[in-house]
């Protein structure tokens, strides 16, 4: 295990998990806001925001998918060693982490059963920038209209037109992340 | 002028000083124990401990003495406890074979090999209140003879030497745990059997009782009903082998069932499994005609719609902990509901009667 | 040893607010549905909020103030016991305010106060399923929401119409959720349901008994089941409130004396008091809040 992979979890995780999570809800409860996260400091090309999304959601439980330019031993040795969640192939994956280019072609992941439509995957998509000017957002948990700068459009309005099943994304860059739950109607501009 | 009713803080305070006082009773009168509970109220705490889900019987005297004797109550405190431990180890499977019995009866074989051991039973005792124990209940010793070094082989185990009874099917999956994943329906015999286990005694014994009755007949006979000790291993990775961490006190209980055969299965007979922590043996007893009843899918019986053979109607309502948390809640404020429910009546015993008079 | 340090931030471990945390925001990205997660033993009964509880655990943070309420009243003995308890395992500030608030637990009732962004409204439900009662079987209602089929659901209020000339349910009222999922908004009465759709705080709905948790994100679509010609009506009782004279919030109606007599009163007790201390007074109250105590 890389000597890097034991540093960069949280140092008060019933405090620091507590903020972070707040700001996860508050991300995927209203699309199109950004919110600032801290508490990690995780290996590169890992984010500050997703690390401390794995740390505060993922677990032993939870198979995570690792994208092609973050399925590198230091990533894997920091997943493994702060959370123990495995490492798995895009399908069997609860949670999958990697930049858009990584984690396409999206429809490899879990959508949930017509039954069971939470049993679906959650993406965290590392961004270059992230911004609230691009596409157009409508859907439960916005007033009127929102937008927010996303890789794409077709792939977010083929996610929609599952619903309710479909799976939910974090949009990351550096401490910062957005919410784009399955629910979200997106329109280019 | 009208003033709200406040101080429910005060009110909870002084209930709970009150309930403290009334726990303790008259102080003429000596302190109970908890050693004394565990040691002499043993099957309250065999009670507690299985359908607490925790084998710790100095923790459910504790519980038992807290809960003033209510034991849903020290169940209910012993669950909450429990939930609160973290998860070191999973054990390997207890060998019920290798039980040190203090108690092993048959109800299918005269005599059979390990003997029919009889054991520290109420069955034989005439139920004639004992008026010396209300005096002292000083006994003289009971007997004792040597353990026999025979294995205690179980009955099933003689029968399936000749195809006379269903085999089960062994496996070293991890069983689900039922307090660590929402129950989904239809549900596997492994979490059916720990949810009957810790399952409410009382609606247990009458579920089994009702199958007896013919709701969900099963034609069971005991064919062995088994106390005893068995070690808990477990495996240590470092170590390379399996080792030794205590020993719990069990109730096993197999039942025979009279099976005519199915369209895919030959006539055998099947079984009912029961396994209670502690000497709880009308539980053991009552799980195993239960748990035979659900069995009804996978041995293509007849679903004759009896209570005993609807996998969510037992599983849903079997804990007593939910039940009795649902059935009290009802005293709580509802206040809010009822009054919308009032303005409901008023409105429509106006109009009822307005249409009335109008008909006249 | 403090009861903080006995236990773990909000009385629940880490991982068992991951989980409850995971079924929350899958809650919220399917708005309506109930998601079924490992609830777990708390230390006060089932029935009890045990759902609420656990919710508010896994959302609270060091920095948040909480308020709770059973029936609109912050001082019910059951509000006060929850209340207590995140007091003793969370250290949170609490208020009675809701415009103070950031978390907000709550049985039977929406605070009159219109909610903000930024806030959470945790409901305690003791039955999840709005069709548990027409069919107890959950296997057949996970079917009938997979499918979209709430014909049962329409026939009964349909029954209720014929029978009586209106709809005969008067809390615990369904509502169809962004025109999808059937929800069950919990025992609040049908005089709450307009706030349920369209509100600027998430609101977040937990059964700790029967496993589920569900959402309404802010400015979610609600809607009262109703028929064209029968359309839904929020309805309370005809006064106003006796100590603050609102003519528009939630009454209880209280009996004051064997001969028949009753008041009504606010049941959101901070907003009358609020009232009150505002100048506003009724019949039987006097403009001050200091009145009310004991």
């Amino acid at each position: 295990m890389t000597p890097e992979a034991l540093l960069g979890g949280f140092t008060d995780a019933p405090r620091q998990s507590a903020r972070a999570f707040r700001a996860a809800l508050e991300a995927m409860a209203r699309p199109g806001t950004v919110w600032a996260v801290d508490g990690a400091t995780p290996p590169a090309p890992l984010s500050v925001a997703a690390g401390v999304l794995i740390l505060t959601l993922c677990d032993g439980t939870t198979p995570l998918h690792l994208g092609r330019s973050y399925d590198l031993p230091v990533v894997r040795d920091w997943v493994t060693f702060h959370t123990g969640a495995p490492l798995v192939a895009a399908k069997d994956a609860h949670f999958a982490c990697g930049t858009w280019a990584d984690l396409m072609p999206v429809d490899r992941f879990a959508i949930g059963l017509p039954d069971y439509p939470d049993r679906a995957a959650t993406l965290i998509v590392e961004m270059p920038a992230l911004t609230t000017q691009g596409q157009r957002l409508t859907g439960p948990g916005i007033a009127t209209a929102a937008h927010l700068g996303l890789p794409e459009t077709a792939a977010f309005r083929a996610n929609r037109a599952l619903f309710p099943q479909g799976f939910d994304t974090y949009l990351t860059c550096g401490d910062q992340v957005a919410g784009l739950p399955r629910s979200t109607i997106v329109e280019a501009v | 002028m009208y003033v709200a009713v406040k101080g429910g803080e005060k009110a909870i305070d002084a209930a709970h000083a009150w309930l403290a006082e009334e726990r303790r009773g008259d102080t003429s009168v000596a302190e109970l124990s908890v050693a004394q509970i565990r040691q002499q109220l043993t099957l309250a705490v065999n009670r507690v401990m299985a359908e607490g889900s925790l084998y710790d019987p100095d923790l459910a005297a504790l519980a038992i003495k807290q809960a003033r004797g209510d034991l849903i109550e020290a169940i209910f405190l012993i669950r909450a406890y429990r939930t609160t431990l973290p998860r070191l180890g999973v054990s390997t499977p207890v060998e019920t074979a290798q039980m040190a019995v203090c108690r092993r009866i048959s109800a299918t074989f005269k005599d059979l090999p390990g003997g029919q051991i009889l054991g520290p039973t109420f069955d034989y005792t005439h139920r004639l209140l004992d008026f010396k124990l209300a005096a002292e209940g000083e006994v003289p010793a009971a007997p004792t003879a040597p353990a026999g070094q025979d294995a205690v082989p179980h009955v099933t185990t003689m029968l399936n030497r000749d195809g006379l009874i269903q085999t089960e099917a062994e496996g070293n999956a991890t069983p689900p745990d039922l307090t660590r994943e929402p129950m989904e329906l239809p549900t596997s015999r492994p979490l059916r059997l720990q949810a009957i286990t810790r399952g409410d005694e009382g609606f247990i014994l009458s579920m089994a009782y009702s199958t007896q009755r013919g709701y969900g007949r099963t034609h069971a006979f005991v064919g062995e009903l088994r106390i005893g000790t068995v070690a808990v291993e477990m495996d240590i990775p470092e170590l390379g082998f399996s080792v030794e961490i205590g020993e719990v006190e069990l109730t096993e209980c197999e039942t025979v069932n009279q099976f005519k055969g199915s369209k895919t299965e030959p006539p055998q007979f099947t079984r009912g499994y029961g396994l209670v922590f502690g000497q709880t043996e009308r539980k053991a007893i009552a799980m195993s005609l239960v748990d035979r009843a659900l069995r009804w899918k996978e041995l293509g019986e007849d679903n004759t719609g009896a209570p005993a053979q609807d996998e969510e109607f037992v599983l849903m309502h079997a804990d007593n902990i939910q039940a009795t948390g649902f059935l009290e809640h009802i005293k709580l404020p509802h206040y809010v509901d009822f009054q919308a429910e009032l303005e409901l009546v008023r409105k429509l015993r106006r109009e009822a009667l307005a249409q009335a008079e109008a008909a006249e | 040893m403090t009861d903080q340090t006995a236990y773990n931030f909000a009385y629940l471990d880490e991982q068992t607010k991951r989980m409850i945390r995971r079924a929350i925001l899958k809650g919220v990205a399917i708005p309506g549905y109930q998601v079924p997660f490992a609830s777990r033993e708390m230390p006060m009964p089932y029935g009890w909020g045990t759902g609420g509880v656990q919710v508010t655990a896994a959302c609270l943070v060091p920095e948040d103030r909480l308020k709770v309420i059973d029936q609109g009243a912050d001082d019910t003995t059951n509000a006060v016991s929850i209340r207590r308890f995140f007091q003793r395992t969370a250290g949170v500030a609490v208020t009675e305010a809701t415009a103070e608030a950031s978390v907000i637990q709550t049985r039977h009732r929406i605070p009159e106060t219109p909610l903000t962004e930024g806030q959470i409204l945790v409901y305690q439900v003791p039955i999840p399923e709005p069709l548990r009662f027409l069919e107890p079987r959950e296997t057949e209602t996970r079917k009938m929401h997979e499918l979209e089929d709430y014909g049962l659901m329409h026939v009964k209020l349909y029954e209720d119409i014929s029978r009586h000339g209106q709809i005969a349910t008067a809390y615990d009222y369904p509502v169809k959720v962004e025109g999808r999922y059937v929800m069950d908004p919990s025992p609040i009465p049908k005089f709450d349901n307009p706030k349920l759709g369209g509100n600027a705080a998430i609101q977040l709905f937990g059964a700790g008994r029967e496993q589920r948790i569900y959402a309404l994100p802010p400015y979610t679509q609600a809607i009262s089941l109703d028929f064209d010609d029968y359309p839904f009506a929020a309805s309370k009782a005809d006064h106003a409130c006796d100590l603050c004279a609102a003519p528009d919030s939630y009454l209880d109606e209280v009996i004051t004396d064997d001969q028949g007599s009753r008041m009504f009163v606010c049941s959101d007790t901070d907003f009358c008091a609020s009232r009150r201390a505002a100048g506003h007074s009724g019949p039987m109250g006097t403009p001050s809040a200091g009145a009310d105590e004991e």
